[in-house]
């Protein structure tokens, strides 16, 4: 990225931060990408309705970051929601409470084109149902300004799968399309096997993935695992996003067999927060805060 | 704990001339039981080089019993005694963990198997 394309896109969302890059959209060239600039913010992992000492400010936290983002001096074109909007409860009609009143807050947000997807909090205990009835499809594709937007649903199977037919249904869109069109994945599980002793991973992702591997400009955005995480695969890129609950242990080579529990509440939230990510010529993003200081 | 054992033949043939090899191999059994949001027992000592066969049942609903380091995984639906056996090759700890999503609790629903030499 060069640093006039930094300045401006700080300028755009409003407020300093560390912007990353990745040498995303690789195979694109800046001529064919005319009228492609925008920007969207993604939320994850809200997990509306949990009570616990990992976040004793939980019930506001959400709210905080809705009044952050409608403060960023140029809105986004649209919001996504990467899952776990609710906290699981083993009562269906709780359930529902929760999926309309953390649909109410998110009504607070300036901008109106919000797009949802499920997480397993949400959507595995009854393979989606009340998330359907209150939030619609679990997965689908939209278009924005030349870009190709896939939401993949890898929670309302219990096992943690995409399944064979949805898997089929991803094979016929990105037929569709040619080798280098800009493609963005959305996502709440990681699509690769980040570190699955944790159960960080998609059981089929690696079909996914391998459908995905032909189109030279794809970057996935997901949740999830509830902090940053930048990883490749081949030229596909991933990029975990912070949670606005709590966070979770560190992943890697050295971590424990089993995950530990979440580290204890930081009154900062530094480690939670949204993310603004623009799609130029390259995709780059800044992490926002829960509040802006 | 049921213990039950076996003798396995292993034939390697040699290329020369089909030379038979016998080796005894013991396989332990140990019953593992999985409940919302636990496992019992949550921690299991095995050997490397011993079977170690996992007799799996569950007493309210149907749980995931994965072990990724072994490349092992299968549910566990209540009533029904689901084996699963592995070979550790290396010393070390590896968890074992629901992977049926099963409520709130779901996540911490794990165990580690301590492999010793």
């Amino acid at each position: 990225m060069k640093q006039t394309d930094r300045r401006d896109f700080l300028k755009l969302a409003g407020m300093a931060g560390v912007t990353f890059t990745a040498g995303l959209f690789p195979g694109r060239e800046a001529a064919a990408q005319a009228g492609g600039d925008f920007h969207f913010v993604q939320f994850s992992d809200t997990h509306w309705g949990y009570k616990g000492a990992a976040n004793p400010d939980a019930e506001h936290t959400l709210e905080k970051a809705i009044v952050t983002v409608n403060g960023l001096a140029k809105q986004p074109d649209f919001i996504v929601f990467t899952g776990d909007l609710t906290h699981t409860t083993d009562d269906p009609k709780e359930r529902r409470n929760r999926m309309k009143r953390v649909k109410e807050i998110i009504g607070e947000l300036k901008v109106k084109d919000v797009r949802f997807m499920p997480g397993e909090h949400d959507a595995s205990l009854d393979k989606g149902e009340a998330y359907k009835e209150i939030f619609g499809d679990t997965h689908y594709t939209f278009d924005h300004k030349g870009v190709h937007f896939i939401a993949l649903d890898n929670v309302s199977d219990p096992g943690a799968k995409l399944g064979d037919e949805q898997l089929a249904w991803l094979a016929a869109d990105l037929k569709k399309h040619k080798p280098d069109d800009r493609i963005v994945v959305l996502t709440h599980r990681p699509l690769f096997d980040l570190q699955p002793s944790w159960d960080w991973a998609t059981a089929d992702g690696a079909k996914a993935i391998d459908l995905l591997m032909p189109y030279q400009n794809v970057v996935v955005f997901y949740g999830h695992i509830h902090q940053e995480n930048n990883h490749m695969t081949g030229h596909i890129a991933h990029h975990a996003a912070k949670s606005l609950v709590f966070p979770q242990a560190t992943p890697g080579p050295d971590a424990p067999p089993r995950r530990p529990p979440p580290p204890p509440y930081d009154a900062s939230q530094k480690n939670l927060g949204t993310r603004d990510i623009s799609m130029a010529k390259a995709v780059t993003f800044v992490e926002l805060p829960v509040t802006k200081a | 704990m049921k213990r039950r054992y076996f003798i396995a033949l292993l034939v390697a043939g040699s290329a020369a001339g089909g030379v038979a090899r016998l080796e005894a191999a013991t396989t332990r059994e140990v019953e593992v039981i999985a409940e919302k949001f636990d496992y019992t027992p949550d921690m299991i000592k095995a050997k490397v080089g011993q079977p170690l066969t996992f007799v799996l049942t569950s007493v309210d609903r149907i749980h995931g019993f994965k072990m990724p380091d072994f490349g092992v995984r299968t549910d566990i639906v209540p009533g029904v005694d689901t084996r699963v056996t592995i070979t550790p090759t290396k010393v070390g700890k590896f968890a074992y963990f629901c992977d049926v999503f099963c409520g709130d609790g779901h996540e911490e629903m794990a165990g580690t198997l301590v492999v010793e030499a």
